[in-house]
């Protein structure tokens, strides 16, 4: 018996990965959700059929939405997380021993709960005092906030459906009102490389723009997301994302990481011709 | 309830897919073979129900068979004696009412607001308007409900009147006293005629406003592409029974289409059954979802979403609650400036912007994420562009003259472009409407005078929407010839 799990990235092309077994699947009022084991990445989640993150390459993505804010941020400790429900994130930020707070406004329940009993290796730190998980929209919970946070991360399942609210201008407005004067803000910016995943980028760096002093794009290789090529977006109110980046005092910090370095850091805001072009276009 | 869960044209429709009839009769599109870029866009089983009257399906001209069954469904649903399906639009159904109730010399008692297809349908039939002032907000700049004490003067000054037209509720969820209304037209005679566009959920939903027919009205239009959810351009005309619904039948007649779209026909029918059977939980959210936006909303400050806290017995007799409206002057922004901005910057579309509101239509199609995003939007424009506020223009009513029906001016030999300061004395020949408060200045039929002229100038001045005229700029009106003016 064959057992394949597809993705359409764009309608003429498709991912698809071989399943040993499906785990879990619910639906609920947000979303459907699964969790199968295949041999090459291991156990993957999958929100309405769209791959969220695999045990395999999941490292590339959590180091790199966290590591870059709480690099450049010279004394991070207030940190808010959106979506995030497998908990790679939270995972990361825990190895900062003076973060004092870390908030995570996770609307889908479904995830945190799911995430907790088959996915150990990422949501291993969403039990731990620090964190601090609100069941609610996030919009909602943002914005009457004013000034509280070092850091913010929308790790945004997608840019379709539930997640479409993390792509709007109010939502980013309400980011920047949230974050202290120095704050950082990090989302994923999409795929530049097919047509339709271009549109959302330009979309989100365009909203960014106008809502931050200083907004940058980076970039990871991500396996199993569309086109295997992913995109970040850096803003804030007043760190450069390279030039106030103090490598030494990560550095001594010892946190040990699979993909983010901090010469991949200087790096990886280092884009490609094509993609400055689309980007210059809605700046 | 008998059988709403059926829902005939609908039921028809698929049956006759099943069939595989060969098509030679029109639409020549065959099914769409005839026009793949038309398939491509709306869909092959889209394209596939666009069909002609047949046996199978009814004819809505003369409807005997499931037409008519879909239409006594319709008719127990919303507790009216007749339902009339309708493909012109709510427009049609707010014609056949008037023509039907009125005819030419006659008169009909119209708040001064009304919407324009009711003065295009005194065009139509030469019948004469007794306008009833609407009482107006002026913090809010918006035209309220019909006070029962003007009602009570127009029917005095004119015994003669053959019905009364009330707008209920009204755009911004403003309801008059219907009931009361309906005893004082029935004692005197004459018909009420409610133009219910916005107000199909009434007839579903708990703790609503009173319905029309619940009322006693006499005939009430409902648009089902407003609150039901069906197509837009289908609509449904109710009637009671003091109307003979043979002879509505003959005046939609007069000017329907003999080739209605069975898209629309089967949209307003499973409208009708989702709304029977469904209905009351549907509505109970959208309220649920409306006054949550209220609440939040008015947490920002400044804003001021409105609800039942407006009543005051008489001219705002009643709240729709499914309505949210923000007043936003207190942010120091018009209603049309928000309502631009949470286009443009915030890809938020809403039903419309006045000088002083911005309302967004929350419906049975609405979540609670869209909701959220509404507000953290005005939450958002409030941060960045609050300001001092600016004076709120306020509106005076000016009692129309009406020198000769509407018809008669519509068909009178017209000087063209005459500008606006030269016109005193003068009949106009078109409408001048002006945002907010949505009220007519002029209707055509209507005498110039000096001081409607200072109005006009004076409110375009002060950034009034102003609509009508065919000068766009409205520095000029059409008016009737010199030696025709009585």
């Amino acid at each position: 018996m064959e057992f394949w799990f597809s993705e359409l990235h764009t309608e003429n092309v498709k991912l698809s990965i071989k399943v040993n077994k499906h785990i879990f699947s619910e639906e609920n009022d947000h979303n459907r959700i699964d969790i199968f084991e295949s041999p090459e990445y291991g156990r993957v989640l999958t929100a309405d059929g769209y791959i969220v993150m695999t045990e395999r390459d999941e490292f590339i993505y959590h180091e790199m939405m966290t590591h870059i804010p709480m690099a450049v941020h010279p004394h991070p400790q207030k940190i808010l997380v959106f979506g995030a429900g497998d908990g790679g994130v939270v995972r990361e930020l825990l190895k900062y021993p003076d973060v004092e707070r870390i908030d995570m406004v996770e609307v889908n329940v479904g995830v945190v709960e799911a995430a907790k009993k088959y996915l150990p290796f990422s949501a291993s730190g969403l039990d731990d005092p620090k964190v601090t998980i609100y069941t609610q929209n996030a919009l909602r919970y943002v914005r009457h906030i004013v000034g509280e946070y070092d850091v913010i991360i929308v790790d945004s399942a997608g840019f379709y459906g539930p997640g479409e609210s993390l792509l709007s201008r109010e939502f980013y407005g309400s980011c920047y009102k949230a974050l202290k004067e120095d704050g950082i803000m990090v989302n994923q910016h999409q795929s530049p490389f097919y047509a339709e995943d271009r549109a959302e980028t330009q979309k989100a760096h365009k909203r960014i723009v106008e809502c931050f002093p200083i907004s940058r794009v980076y970039q990871a290789h991500i396996p199993t997301y569309p086109s295997g090529y992913w995109l970040f977006g850096y803003a804030s109110k007043k760190y450069h994302p390279v030039d106030d980046l103090n490598a030494k005092r990560w550095n001594k910090l010892g946190i040990e990481t699979n993909y983010y370095t901090t010469n991949l850091h200087k790096g990886c805001f280092a884009l490609p011709a094509y993609v400055e072009k689309l980007l210059a276009k809605v700046e | 309830m008998s059988n709403q869960a059926y829902a005939p044209i609908y039921e028809a429709l698929v049956e006759f897919r099943r069939n595989r009839v060969v098509p030679f009769d029109v639409p020549g599109h065959k099914r769409g073979r005839g026009n793949p870029e038309l398939v491509k866009l709306l869909g092959k089983q889209c394209v596939e129900l666009d069909v002609n009257s047949m046996k199978p399906l009814d004819n809505l001209c003369h409807p005997i068979s499931v037409i008519k069954e879909a239409e006594d469904l319709a008719a127990e649903a919303f507790g009216a004696a007749h339902a009339f399906l309708m493909v012109g639009g709510t427009t049609s159904a707010v014609q056949t009412m008037v023509l039907t109730a009125s005819k030419k010399g006659e008169k009909i008692i119209l708040p001064r607001n009304v919407h324009r297809s009711v003065i295009n349908a005194l065009v139509v039939n030469g019948a004469t308007p007794i306008y009833v002032n609407p009482d107006v907000d002026n913090r809010l700049g918006i035209a309220l409900g019909m006070k029962i004490s003007q009602v009570e003067k127009a029917i005095e000054e004119n015994p003669d009147a053959v019905a009364i037209l009330v707008n209920n509720p009204s755009y911004y969820g403003i309801c008059s006293n219907l009931k009361k209304i309906v005893e004082l037209a029935h004692e005197h005679n004459m018909l009420v005629l409610v133009d219910e566009a916005h107000g199909t959920h009434f007839y579903f939903g708990d703790d609503m406003p009173i319905s029309a027919m619940a009322a006693g009205a006499d005939m009430s239009c409902v648009s089902m592409h407003k609150s039901g959810g069906s197509l837009t351009q289908s609509s449904i005309l109710l009637t009671n029974s003091t109307v003979g619904p043979g002879y509505v039948r003959q005046v939609i007649n007069l000017t329907q289409t003999t080739s209605a779209s069975y898209l629309l026909l089967a949209s307003l029918d499973i409208s009708r059954r989702n709304l029977a059977l469904r209905g009351k939980e549907a509505f109970a959210e959208v309220v649920n979802m409306a006054e949550y936006a209220r609440t939040e909303i008015n947490k920002i400050g400044d804003y001021y979403a409105y609800g039942s806290e407006l009543i005051n017995g008489d001219s705002i007799y009643d709240f729709d609650k499914t309505k949210l409206t923000v007043f936003t002057l207190d942010v120091g922004l018009a209603g049309i400036e928000v309502y631009d901005l949470l286009r443009d910057e915030y890809d938020i579309q809403m039903e419309l912007g006045d000088i002083g509101n911005t309302l967004a239509y929350i419906s049975i199609g609405d979540r609670m994420r869209e909701i959220e995003r509404l507000v953290s939007a005005l939450y958002d424009i409030r941060r960045r562009f609050k300001k001092d506020r600016t004076g709120l223009f306020d509106h005076e009513y000016i009692n129309p003259s009406v020198v000769m029906s509407p018809q008669e001016a519509f068909y009178a030999p017209k000087e063209e472009m005459i500008p606006i300061r030269e016109t005193n004395g003068r009949i106009c020949t078109e409408f001048v409407m002006s945002y907010p408060p949505g009220i007519p200045i002029l209707a055509p039929g209507e005498r110039i005078t000096q001081e409607i002229i200072d109005y006009i100038i004076y409110a375009k001045e002060k950034g009034c929407s102003m609509t009508g005229p065919e000068d766009p700029k409205i520095e000029y009106l059409n008016v009737i010839k010199e030696a025709t003016i009585y």
